[in-house]
């Protein structure tokens, strides 16, 4: 590997090649901004200077929501990147659009790559494949919801910070102890359908919609007002009432105020790995995501968030060769281990997970293997696959309204989760009906 | 005693309106057209396909009831923006129309609001009444107040209005301004000389024959308040908590761009064009009567 040269370098002496004309470009658009837009382009950089063939250009078309957009619209135009990011509750939209897309595993077959699909990790290839296992889109950026502990704000309330807390009964038990010491804010979370709903579902082993969570067809309905669902929410809302767990919006604001010490508790996206390190100014320590005891299969693997690159429709055979050719750059177990310890995502495949813990990073930043062992402890089942829901961000919009009523008292658990899964079920019909 | 310029023939005044008729064509009857046209179907995101549902997007949107509450939601929330937004102005306009010294530099400071765009907007004032950090939020925890806009919808409502009337209260300061400053000094003048104090002379002087400014306002900002205040709920509240600051134009946004679901959105695009059409209607018919020219 170059990794002697910086990035920079590498940039330098592409420009002063130029663009030889018998390179053939490959256009990749995606959504990181900041520090991870760096590191893409860094990435990018790496592999132009790789090879002669091909020429890659990345660029940033905005969130995730607007990338998808930009994608969409550039379709209709005729004017498609070869490789568009897509979050991955925009999955099922992509899936179902058969004809803007091109399957990973048949751009790799044709371009006749060195592909195994079976090097990536099981839950995070899972949510990306087809029920028989064939690849659609490569997993980019995942990662997966733990539970991150300030270990200073239990100090200061008289509680070990060694204190096992696997369990929510034993959350709930510190929560009350938190509370007692005039704790303002025992818990918060981020993304809390991401991780209350989706994750706690497949945890636990239950299934958050039909038909394998929507895997095995669009008739899918959602089934997450099952009573071990409406018991979390409940346990969730009486903390919310009692003070003890306090809701900071629907995104991930909870994490300015545990960052900034407030929390004591967040449940939060293992990715939030780099700004609680670069901003907490106390112990902080990462813990597996809580489940409740007693419920059979507990704790299975959680699932993952964040985003896959897709292959899109209508370029030529040349161009897909490029894209085989960045797309198994990009999944070799030193580029994802580096991407892994540089951004807290998962490493994606086993390989870069052995690299990196070989490299001596585990043993160096302890905690940061949690995430991996969460979603690698168990061979993901039906309910623990993932969610291919049409439609989902919207559902999770319905959703966060609801829960926002448990949150306020307005609304049982129960109540809320009866009528976000009637409301959801309605846009499951219409996405059923617009890709019949 | 109508005096009316008559043009000879029909050529030249077609000639003299085709710029305007071209442009409205371009860029409402056509694009109107087609929201017309799209909502009638349930089409992919990638215009893959589409199928014919005649007003079925329509029946699933009135049949949902949370739909049906966000009229009832932009009401208040049009109500309030234009209320606020047109009482402050007019206030300080005629501070403004009264001052001696200093008045340009009042009137530039005032005007200043206008150029910042409704998002950033929406940051600025999200920052002042973040729950944690803002200014205003803190002041209010001096004085024993609890500001939570992320669960409490009447906070939250409360901070979109004022969001998005802030800055339209420069716009509608220079039109009241200019109104208040075409009013004859005479006039006034002469009802002081007859003994009417301020406001009295405000009450029916200034404001009858202020009123063709006011009106024109009036249309002006509930067509803003409707359509183009999805950039502060889109940074504020994101509609929440649950759906207290859900209004139809950010739905519109939510459902089309968010949800690609682009047979609802277009569906909502054309509801909200009648809605409007129809007030617009309304104003013209029964509140312009008692305006005076």
């Amino acid at each position: 590997m170059k990794s002697g040269i910086s990035p920079a370098a590498l940039l330098c002496g592409l420009v002063a090649a130029g663009p030889v004309a018998a390179q053939t470009e490959i256009e990749f658009w995606h959504a990181f901004t900041g520090r991870l837009g760096e590191l893409v382009d860094a990435q990018v950089a790496e592999f132009n200077a790789s090879q002669s063939d091909y020429i890659v250009t990345a660029s940033h078309k905005g969130n995730y929501s607007e990338t998808l957009n930009a994608g969409i619209a550039a379709f209709r135009a005729g004017e498609q990147p070869d490789i568009l990011m897509v979050f991955e509750v925009g999955t099922a939209t992509m899936m179902a659009a058969k004809g803007a897309i091109r399957p990973v595993h048949e751009v790799m077959a044709e371009a006749g790559a060195d592909f195994d699909p079976d090097a990536f990790i099981g839950s995070v290839k899972g949510y990306y494949t087809t029920t028989d296992g064939q690849m659609l889109s490569l997993p980019f950026n995942s990662s997966t919801p733990v539970l991150w502990v300030n270990r200073d704000a239990l100090s200061a309330a008289g509680i070990d910070p060694d204190t096992d807390l696997s369990t929510w009964q034993q959350v709930g038990a510190v929560l009350d102890q938190l509370k007692a010491a005039g704790s303002t804010c025992p818990l918060t979370t981020a993304w809390q359908s991401w991780i209350h709903l989706e994750n706690l579902s497949a945890y636990h082993d239950v299934p958050f919609a039909t038909q394998e969570n929507g895997f095995a067809g669009l008739d899918t309905e959602l089934a997450f007002n099952a009573p071990l669902q409406v018991q979390h929410i409940q346990a969730m809302g009486d903390w919310a009432r009692d003070g003890k767990f306090i809701y900071a919006g629907r995104r991930n604001e909870g994490g300015a105020n545990f960052r900034a010490g407030e929390c004591a508790l967040f449940t939060e996206s293992s990715a939030g790995y780099a700004g609680i390190k670069s901003e907490a100014q106390f112990a902080f320590e990462v813990r597996p995501l809580p489940y409740w005891e007693g419920v059979e299969g507990a704790p299975q693997n959680t699932i993952i968030g964040g985003a896959s690159l897709w292959v899109m429709a209508g370029q030529t055979a040349k161009e897909y060769k490029g894209v085989a050719s960045f797309l198994n750059f990009l999944s070799s177990p030193e580029i994802q281990a580096r991407w892994h310890q540089d951004t807290g995502y998962l490493p994606i495949t086993s390989a870069a997970g052995d690299l990196t813990r070989e490299q001596g990073f585990y043993d160096a930043n302890p905690g940061t293997d949690i995430a991996v062992r969460q979603m690698t402890a168990k061979e993901p089942t039906a309910n623990s696959k993932g969610l291919r829901l049409g439609s989902f961000d919207q559902i999770r919009t319905i959703i966060d309204e609801e829960l926002e009523g448990v949150w306020t008292g307005d609304k049982t658990a129960e109540a809320a989760l009866n009528s976000a899964v009637e409301r959801g079920n309605q846009l499951l019909r219409r996405f059923e009906q617009a890709n019949r | 005693m109508e005096k009316r310029v008559r043009f000879k023939g029909i050529w030249l005044p077609l000639l003299l309106v085709l710029p305007q008729i071209v442009i409205t064509a371009v860029f409402f009857f056509y694009p109107a057209g087609q929201a017309i046209w799209q909502s009638l179907f349930i089409p992919d995101p990638f215009g893959l396909s589409k199928q014919f549902v005649g007003l079925g997007n329509f029946e699933f949107l009135l049949s949902d009831r949370y739909y049906r509450a966000s009229f009832i939601t932009t009401a208040v929330f049009s109500t309030l923006v234009t209320v606020v937004s047109m009482g402050v102005a007019l206030w300080l306009a005629v501070l403004a129309d009264r001052l001696i010294k200093g008045s340009g530099t009042y009137r530039t400071l005032l005007i200043w609001p206008y150029a910042v765009a409704p998002a950033v907007a929406g940051v600025l004032w999200l920052f002042m009444f973040n729950t944690r950090v803002g200014v205003v939020t803190w002041y209010l925890g001096l004085l024993g107040y609890d500001w939570n806009h992320v669960l409490n919808g009447e906070e939250a409502m409360g901070l979109v209005v004022i969001a998005s009337a802030w800055g339209r209260i420069s716009y509608n300061f220079l039109f009241f301004l200019a109104g208040l400053q075409a009013i004859p000094r005479s006039v006034i003048e002469a009802a002081a000389i007859d003994g009417a104090a301020f406001w009295t002379r405000f009450r029916t002087i200034v404001f009858p024959l202020l009123s063709p400014t006011t009106f024109f306002l009036l249309v002006v900002n509930i067509v803003y308040a409707f359509f183009e205040t999805f950039g502060v709920i889109h940074t504020i509240t994101s509609g929440g908590p649950q759906q207290a600051t859900t209004i139809l134009v950010y739905k519109v946004y939510a459902d089309g761009f968010v949800g690609q679901d682009l047979g609802s959105s277009a569906a909502q695009s054309v509801i909200l064009l009648v809605v409007v059409s129809i007030l617009t209607i309304v104003q013209f018919r029964y509140i312009e009567r008692r305006v005076h020219y």
